[in-house]
């Protein structure tokens, strides 16, 4: 249960314990830049296939401003995990979207594996993106409340 | 490695790693991400250099360690040219 408490000024806020939260902006320009360079292999590289699917336009080609946000839920991702000298692809941290259209987080192999060590038992994600810019946010709930 | 790698290492650097600072002005053992290296730019570096060495490198040297300045690159590059130690640096950031 993620614990809410009341401030006198502040109105109502997380209780710190037993949450973790990431947060990550990134340039749209540099993700349009980055494929224009490297192309396929950046792609292939950094995202899942499900991330690449998710995020073709109609014409099928890669939507800079999705992937931007998605590359900012990794980065808000290992913040949360607090990755430190750990060895964690890109692609072992994925976004995807459930049946109602909403972002979710899909961790696998050194991420997943990483997250249980931390104890991380539920993580969320928030995604966005306005102009020159894209963000996430994730937030993790820590096993027992730690 | 050779002082030849290390500027083609800074050619690259100097070329992707979007640096607000000219990388000529940091030492070999200046920190990239201090320097203001963002973790979108060191993908951008990692493919460069991949394609500048003719190396890949692998899943365990993606970390934060590897890529935070030109002597942990060096000695990731030397490393996955067979010309030294397998690197102990790490971090992903």
């Amino acid at each position: 249960m993620i614990g809410l408490a009341r401030t006198s000024r502040a109105g109502v806020v997380a209780a710190g314990g037993g949450l973790r939260v990431g947060i990550d902006l990134i340039s749209v320009a540099a993700v349009e830049e980055s494929i224009r360079v490297h192309a396929g292999r950046y792609l292939r590289r950094v995202y899942t296939s499900r991330e690449l699917r998710d995020c073709a336009n109609s014409a099928g080609a890669p939507d800079a401003r999705r992937l931007a946000a998605r590359f900012a839920a990794k980065e808000a991702a290992l913040k949360v995990l607090r990755a430190g000298d750990e060895a964690v692809p890109w692609q072992s941290i994925g976004v995807r979207a459930d049946r109602f259209g909403r972002p979710t987080l899909e961790l696998t192999g050194s991420a997943e594996e990483l997250a249980a060590r931390r104890g991380l038992e539920a993580l969320d994600v928030s995604l966005t993106h306005e102009g020159p810019f894209a963000a996430a946010v994730v937030v993790a709930r820590m096993r027992g409340g730690r | 490695m050779n002082g030849d790698s290390r500027t083609v290492i800074r050619s690259v650097l100097r070329e992707h790693a979007r640096l607000p600072v000219d990388v000529d002005t940091l030492g070999d053992d200046a920190d990239l991400f201090a320097a203001g290296m963002t973790s979108h730019a060191s993908v951008n570096l990692m493919l460069a250099l991949e394609d500048a060495f003719d190396v890949e490198f692998p899943d365990r040297m993606l970390t934060r360690g590897v890529f935070d300045s030109v002597s942990s690159i060096a000695a990731a590059i030397d490393e996955l040219s067979g010309d030294g130690e397998p690197s102990t640096a790490g971090g992903a950031g």
